[in-house]
């Protein structure tokens, strides 16, 4: 099962040059642009891990800054969710701009729905992210590195 | 040419009381000099007066018969400092190119309003007016809101940010569908469509206008039945989905009932009709931001006030009468689908609702600067009759803080509900791909829409049954400055 949060999950997975073409975007726009992973693509999981701090004040030209960085947190989590984060900081906005997942473990297990019957025919539900079996890919953890 | 403007100051102070009928210009309901405070509320209003009627005085009787008079001449006004109190007709000017019209500003002092009520304010400024005899027509075409009464407003419980945040959705519009048949449906059916809709690729669902508690389908059922839908669909896609439980009913005790039970469910929006009235709607706004949960506003109704140019309520004061209100979500139009929508008066509701400050614009319809002091905006939905086909126009006239509705757009695709809501997420996406990599996708289009449609047959059969439906149909509700362009 394909999770498909993130602005382009109904596409093929973006190559790295299209990856770099909404960098471009999201920068001559003024957007800081982050990086982000987790093994936990629970939909109410808002804080992935940060993969070091936003990059503020980047020009057009400056996108293979970031197109490293997603090559390495992919070099460090194979296995993990990433996604690229543009932020906008306009007073009014305030707020993420554009989100897209850039890597996907090599198997997504998805979520599993759990009922409870309640009162009067209500039903509890619990969704809860299957992980791969062979134990975590350890990135909940603490490993943050920073951007240099 | 302005018609020639009769004195309202120049009456004896004997005169002005004297015992009977005064023309409403004499009273000091009509002043040119007057230089509107930042403080008043502005009205624009278009009159059409009777044969042989002044447009001075029409304006003036207007400005009157919102505020502080009545007919005849009453004694009792001199109780108060009246001249604080009435309305002022500052301006009035022909419409060009239009025989017989006049737009009227009038200046309402802030003191004559209650604070946080639409009610209120509506009932002043569209009360009595509109049957008023002398006046052929009227139409409020615009009000500007000082800064000063926004701010005793509750405005949208979340909005446009929130919401996105809380949905966890960014950098395209979200996609939406009404479930159909509107009417008939039984309760286990219904959230099939919901379930199918959502899993296929859509952020929501609706419930229509009309469906409320009927015989065939009661209001708890289908909450049961709609959330195992949407709780389902969130499971297979990893994404937060929604469907808007419309709770209008008969009273106020049975919406309420209708809301707790939606959110004791875990809907996270719930949606209410126009028809509910102003203060029902303030009312859910303020129960909606207690409880985190969204709120969708139908706008059912409003056509019968809002389309004809001559008379009634423009849409854009509606538009900003409900974001004062508070709603997160309110239908303002398509331009493309099947529903009336000029593009530059569409363009003018969608920048009232969205923007914080909005510069006056006769070209999109909007007579006065209207600053919103930070009020967070209500996202737009844009319903009725559109399709994938559409989607660089949809993106081109509605930008990306919209809910695109495909009703019929996903329920009726040749390979079922699911590959409908597929192949609208997909030509989303890759619409917004193409603009991103700075395509020219206005233009370029159809072109983008075929390639993406190459990788997803459900797209393709899409593009294929619907390829020809357009609504190309002239507006009614134009600006004055231009005439009508047609969408292709």
């Amino acid at each position: 099962m394909k999770i498909t949060q993130g602005a382009f999950s109904f596409l093929a997975d973006l190559t790295d040059e299209q990856i770099d073409a909404q960098i471009k975007y999201s920068v001559d726009k003024g957007w800081s642009i982050s990086i982000e992973y987790t093994d936990d693509p629970h939909p109410r999981n808002f804080y992935w891990e940060m993969w070091g701090l936003p990059r503020f004040d980047l020009t057009p030209d400056q996108s293979s800054v970031v197109m490293r960085e997603v090559r390495a947190c992919r070099e460090a989590f194979p296995e993990a969710y990433i996604k690229v984060i543009a932020y906008d900081a306009t007073r009014g906005r305030q707020t993420t701009a554009l989100s897209f997942i850039v890597n996907r473990p090599s198997v997504e297990h998805g979520f599993q729905l759990e009922r409870t019957d309640d009162h009067d025919r209500v039903v509890r539900y619990k969704l809860t992210h299957l992980k791969a079996s062979s134990g975590s890919v350890g990135v909940t953890g603490t490993a943050i590195r920073g951007n240099d | 040419m302005s018609p020639s403007p009769t004195d309202g100051t120049s009456l004896e102070k004997k005169e002005r009381w004297a015992s009977g009928v005064t023309p409403y210009a004499d009273m000091g309901y009509y002043d040119a000099d007057y230089v509107p405070k930042d403080t008043d509320i502005l009205a624009a209003f278009r009159i059409t007066p009777q044969a042989g009627v002044d447009a001075i005085e029409a304006a003036a009787a207007v400005a009157g018969e919102s505020s502080t008079a009545t007919w005849t001449v009453v004694w009792t006004d001199r109780l108060t400092d009246h001249k604080h109190y009435q309305a002022k007709a500052y301006s009035v000017e022909p419409v060009p190119g239009v025989e017989g019209q006049y737009i009227a500003k009038i200046a309402y002092d802030i003191d004559l309003f209650e604070e946080g009520s639409i009610a209120n304010l509506s009932s002043s400024i569209i009360g009595n007016v509109f049957g008023f005899k002398p006046l052929k027509a009227l139409r409020l075409e615009d009000m500007r809101i000082p800064t000063h009464y926004v701010k005793t407003f509750h405005g949208p419980p979340h909005g446009i940010v929130m919401e996105r945040e809380y949905l966890d959705k960014f950098g395209r519009p979200l996609l939406g569908a009404t479930v159909k048949p509107k009417l008939g449906l039984s309760a286990k059916n219904y959230g099939r469509i919901v379930y199918e809709a959502l899993v296929g690729g859509l952020d929501f669902t609706k419930d229509d206008e009309n469906i409320n508690s009927q015989a065939f389908m009661r209001w708890r059922d289908r909450f049961l039945y709609c959330m195992e839908g949407v709780q389902k669909a969130s499971a297979g896609s990893g994404e937060i989905k929604g469907h808007y439980l419309n709770i209008t009913a008969g009273t106020m005790e049975e919406m309420y009932e209708r809301a707790e039970f939606a959110k004791e469910i875990g809907s996270v929006i719930v949606m209410i009709d126009l028809t509910i009235g102003y203060t029902a709607i303030q009312s859910m706004a303020k129960w909606c931001r207690a409880n985190g949960v969204l709120l969708h506003l139908h706008r059912a109704g409003h056509g019968t006030y809002t389309r004809q140019k001559t008379h009634g309520v423009s849409f854009r004061v509606i538009a900003k009468w409900c974001r004062l209100m508070g709603v997160d979500h309110i239908h303002a139009g398509t331009v493309v689908g099947k529903l009336e929508g000029d593009p530059n008066t569409t363009a003018g509701f969608y920048d009232t609702l969205r923007k914080d400050f909005i510069p006056e614009n006769p070209l999109h319809g909007i007579y006065f600067d209207q600053n919103w002091a930070s009020m967070p905006g209500t996202m737009p939905v844009a319903s009725g009759g559109i399709h994938a086909g559409q989607m660089h126009q949809l993106l081109h006239y509605l930008g990306d803080d919209v809910v695109l509705q495909f009703g019929g757009g996903t329920i009726g695709h040749p390979m079922g509900i699911r590959a409908g809501a597929a192949a609208n997420r997909v030509a989303t996406e890759a619409m917004i791909q193409a603009r991103n990599e700075g395509r020219d996708y206005y233009q370029e289009g159809p072109d983008i829409l075929e390639k993406a449609a190459k990788g997803c047959p459900e797209l393709n059969a899409a593009l294929e049954v619907w390829k020809d439906i357009t609504f190309n149909f002239e507006s009614t509700d134009t600006p004055d400055v231009l005439a009508t362009p047609s969408i292709g």
